[in-house]
């Protein structure tokens, strides 16, 4: 496995508040990488840099060896808790539309044949989601998990080479939560996806995860709260989940109902190796 | 009674507000007949039968004069006035709107100018659009755009600029460019709420329609009002007010109906 994502060194800072400090960062091809920490620890910093919102104000970041320009770009994927998909589009406009932008630069429309390949291309992945009867609907008529799944099919038709999800499943209920944990743990493997997700819950971070990253303030001065930023504290890597992913993978096991091999309680510590960041 | 219960089906509903305003006419109708007992010669509330007969004159009857029948006249001068108007306001709302809101830099630089030109009462601009357009149809065409057009183009863009950041970086890392976020994001998603601004300025375009044909003009629904109103032609002058008063329901109706036809999605959820 290579590294997709490199971070090296990588500093945010606003005016004085530092947010994030020398973030030195390995994401491997094909890895779930969960974020957890506390409120105000820079998980969604981290986020917005790797998704190009903000540029770091020191350090480099690259994408398979390349500088990752600081603007949004269909290389990088996202879901976040809300607002992911457009309310004025169908489910099905909805997945077409990172197709139409690609292939139709002035109008951002597809017509005939080149719409009809788009649309299947589009069902197929409506179809893996699981969204395969709900087609013409909006997205006002759905759940939220409906809503959610549509944001993951839209985001995959592009085919990014890394998915980011922003508490993807922070707002739904926890039976809806536990169908989409094994939705993506399913496309994960599938799609053979690098995938990096911030969320709040710990439980949810061990369960999908491949490796666990846990961002918290390392100094903290109580006079000044915003002299010293986040980095990464925690960096567990769940190796008897990789070891259970690569012997499935290995079997290319053909699953009948979504889910089955993956449970979703946590994995139990003997499996994890921990490896704790020296910050001295 | 429940009184935070709807009252049913449609025909209920439409029969309910109808109630109110029956209401009112035959109170007119009871006040006018009073008073035209006391005084049959009485100008002020003249009674249906004598608004019928003075309207007659203008629908059915051509003007000696011009030749023309005076009321279709008025209310085709009327109705082009305030049609051009309304299409001009849409559309530079509807192109300013979305710039000013998409575009951080075009707001920066035009946003104060757009809200400095919007605090200026357009009656008070009339003298100067009457001395740059002349009396003619474009001083009047003018007014009710400039009345009207910073309003929804302030509304627009706040609108659009209000719209979940989250949005905009969903379409960007599905590889929209700039343009192709505005005409497949921002148009449509502004489409509903800039009919719902031309629905609110309907009744300020209808001011500013009637005050500029009240001051110059030689035909419109506004300038026989103010004509008529020397010879204190009440039996003239409420028709005339309860057929604008119509149009102007009729036009809200359809912009209404044709936003909910167009874009369903913005209903809000409708299972």
């Amino acid at each position: 496995m290579s590294a997709a994502l490199s971070l090296r060194n990588v500093w945010v800072e606003y005016g004085d508040k530092i947010v994030l400090e020398r973030v030195n960062l390995d994401i491997d091809e094909g890895a779930f990488v969960s974020v957890v920490g506390p409120s105000g620890a820079g998980k969604s910093s981290l986020l917005r840099l790797v998704l190009g919102q903000d540029a770091p104000s020191r350090g480099t970041i690259t994408l398979d060896g390349k500088p990752l320009q600081p603007k949004c770009t269909p290389d990088r994927g996202v879901v976040f808790q809300r607002y992911s998909v457009f309310s004025h589009l169908t489910v099905l406009g909805n997945t077409i539309f990172g197709l139409e932008c690609e292939q139709a630069t002035f109008t951002g429309r597809l017509f005939g044949a080149r719409r009809k390949a788009a649309v299947e291309q589009a069902e197929d992945m409506l179809k893996a989601v699981g969204l395969g009867d709900a087609m013409n609907l909006y997205p006002a008529q759905m759940s939220g998990g409906m809503q959610q799944r549509l944001a993951i099919a839209q985001a995959l038709v592009k085919r990014p080479r890394i998915l980011l999800l922003d508490e993807p499943f922070g707002a739904l209920d926890p039976g809806i939560r536990a169908d989409m944990h094994s939705l993506i743990t399913r496309l994960w493997r599938e799609h053979s996806l690098t995938i990096l997700m911030v969320t709040h819950d710990i439980q949810e971070a061990f369960s999908l995860g491949t490796r666990v990253l846990t961002l918290d303030k390392s100094r903290v001065d109580p006079h000044a709260p915003g002299r010293f930023g986040a980095t990464v504290v925690y960096d567990l890597t769940l190796d008897r989940r990789l070891a259970r992913e690569a012997r499935l993978a290995a079997a290319q096991v053909d699953e009948t109902h979504p889910g089955a091999g993956v449970s979703t309680s946590p994995e139990p510590v003997s499996g994890i190796t921990i490896d704790k960041i020296n910050n001295t | 009674m429940d009184w935070l219960k709807s009252p049913g089906w449609r025909g209920n509903k439409v029969l309910l507000g109808l109630l109110p305003i029956l209401i009112l006419i035959l109170l007119y109708v009871v006040v006018a007949a009073d008073r035209n007992a006391i005084n049959p010669a009485e100008k002020i509330t003249p009674m249906p039968s004598a608004m019928v007969e003075a309207m007659a004159g203008l629908v059915f009857e051509k003007d000696q004069l011009s030749g023309e029948y005076l009321f279709w006249s008025d209310t085709l001068a009327s109705l082009q006035r305030l049609g051009l108007g309304l299409l001009i306001s849409t559309l530079s709302a509807l192109v300013v709107g979305l710039l000013l809101g998409v575009l951080p830099t075009f707001r920066a630089t035009f946003g104060m100018t757009v809200t400095s030109i919007a605090v200026i009462p357009p009656i008070a601009l009339l003298p100067i659009l009457f001395i740059v357009f002349g009396l003619g149809e474009t001083a009047k065409v003018a007014l009710i755009v400039v009345g009207i057009a910073p309003f929804m183009v302030r509304d627009l863009a706040a609108y659009i600029a209000s719209l979940p950041r989250e949005q905009i970086v969903k379409a960007q890392t599905l590889g929209a460019s700039t343009w192709q976020l505005m005409l497949r994001f921002a148009l449509p998603q502004a489409m509903p709420r800039l009919i719902q601004a031309l629905r609110l300025s309907l009744g300020p375009a209808w001011v500013f329609l009637i005050s500029a044909e009240a001051i110059a003009s030689d035909v419109g629904l506004g300038y026989r009002i103010f004509l008529v109103r020397r010879y204190l032609a009440m039996d003239v002058i409420l028709p005339y007010v309860v057929w604008i008063a119509v149009l102007a329901a009729t036009i809200d109706w359809l912009l209404a109906t044709s936003s909910r036809r167009l874009y369903p999605w913005a209903q809000g959820p409708s299972h």
